[in-house]
């Protein structure tokens, strides 16, 4: 536990000193995502409609702005080696910087996701399913994330690979977000579309830190 | 006791280094000569396990590092070109933050003690962007004090010091080597310590 832990204190202690990274992203996504009713018009049935989608489009595309600073600062100034030589398992690390990013990005854009709910008319049992899909959601973006930015580490231009390498990754979390709502809206349950999100999230805790410390330790070479 | 046996380093095409062997009893400090580009970083970056050779061995008490990876580097502390210091935190916070990730146990005493140390008193609670490219350097070496491992790896350690600072490298390694401990480095400077083997790269 210790092992996640310490490099989650430290990456959270990194968003306090930097916070003008961390308010880009997330004013970005609360830009993007309230430019749609601007531009389609204030048709209420299209906007309920699109609403779910436009707030995970602009999340994964917020998620994706701040990743490739993920490792891209600790492979630069040396800490990456350091993590990658410490004893505890660098998979364990690579889990705590991946959680304590979702911590600076996600969680903020899951609790502010509601207010721009509110701008397409989305009911409030619309609302609190868009914020369990995102809770559940947001982590396996910084998750699958973390795998991309890892590959993607020294590279010039990785910035351009690293959304194609991770958009097509995003897209389970983006279907099954967005059709929670959308089930919701249309009178049915959500509670599959919350398992399979639940599963995603389960399976990516699992498997992405391992991916994302090998992807390191090749980076690192 | 740090083994390297029949070492092979390949970047891209061209061959670095093959056939390399030494070994490396306690107390004894190894010096990596050569050349800009002849293969001592790599060399260095191979023995610490952050890349594998392309043939050959590194043991650590007479086991490959490869199967004990976690002991190995509780008893091995890597100096490299850069200094594992995060601007935005204070040498204190560096510290404690770097001390946690690399399972270190070192108070609040301790980390000051140690920066103390190195010359930096009255500079702890300064964010590291104000500090000099010397005075980071001095955090990297309080780094390496508080670790406590019998195995120094050193890349260049004297890089960017002024007098002082080298003459505390040379008194803390000097401390190091008696105490039992093991040093490999590189350096393009001269070091006033005892060299018990040297090793010509490329």
């Amino acid at each position: 536990m210790e092992d996640i832990i310490c490099t989650i204190k430290r990456d959270l202690l990194l968003a306090l000193r930097r916070r003008a990274d961390v308010l880009t992203v997330f004013f970005f996504f609360v830009v993007a995502a309230s430019l749609f009713p601007l531009g389609v018009g204030p048709e209420t049935a299209l906007l309920r409609s699109m609403g779910a989608g436009v707030i995970w489009v602009s999340a994964l595309l917020a998620a994706l702005l701040s990743l490739n600073r993920l490792f891209a600062a600790d492979y630069a100034d040396g800490t990456l080696e350091q993590m990658a030589l410490s004893p505890r398992p660098l998979a364990l690390l690579a889990l705590g910087k991946a959680l304590a990013h979702w911590m600076a990005t996600g969680l903020p854009l899951t609790l502010i996701a509601p207010l721009i709910g509110v701008q397409y008319g989305l009911s409030g049992e619309a609302l609190e399913t868009l914020m369990i899909a995102l809770l559940l959601g947001t982590p396996v973006l910084s998750l699958i994330g973390g795998i991309g930015a890892a590959l993607t580490l020294g590279l010039r231009g990785g910035g351009a690979l690293l959304a194609l390498l991770v958009l097509p990754l995003y897209i389970p979390v983006l279907v099954f977000g967005a059709g929670a709502v959308e089930s919701v809206t249309g009178g049915l349950s959500a509670e599959a579309h919350f398992s399979i999100l639940g599963a995603l999230l389960l399976l990516t805790l699992v498997l992405a830190p391992l991916a994302t410390a090998a992807a390191l330790r090749i980076a690192l070479e | 006791m740090l083994e390297a046996i029949s070492l092979q380093c390949v970047r891209g095409e061209r061959e670095l280094f093959n056939n390399l062997s030494f070994s490396l009893g306690s107390g004894q400090m190894l010096l990596l000569s050569g050349p800009n580009g002849s293969g001592k970083t790599s060399l260095l970056r191979l023995l610490c396990g952050i890349s594998p050779p392309a043939s050959g061995e590194v043991r650590w008490q007479g086991e490959s590092v490869r199967s004990r990876r976690g002991e190995y580097c509780r008893g091995m502390t890597y100096l490299g070109h850069h200094n594992g210091v995060k601007e935005e935190l204070t040498p204190l916070e560096n510290l404690r933050m770097a001390t946690a990730v690399a399972d270190i146990v070192a108070g609040e005493d301790t980390i000051r003690a140690a920066l103390d140390r190195v010359g930096l008193a009255g500079y702890e609670e300064l964010p590291a962007k104000q500090l000099s490219q010397g005075q980071k350097r001095r955090v990297a070496l309080a780094r390496l004090l508080l670790a406590r491992a019998p195995l120094w790896i050193l890349d260049e350690p004297l890089a960017a010091l002024d007098v002082q600072a080298v003459a505390l490298v040379e008194e803390v390694l000097a401390a190091h080597l008696a105490e039992g401990g093991l040093a490999v480095l590189t350096t393009h400077q001269p070091l006033n310590v005892r060299i018990d083997v040297e090793i010509r790269v490329g």
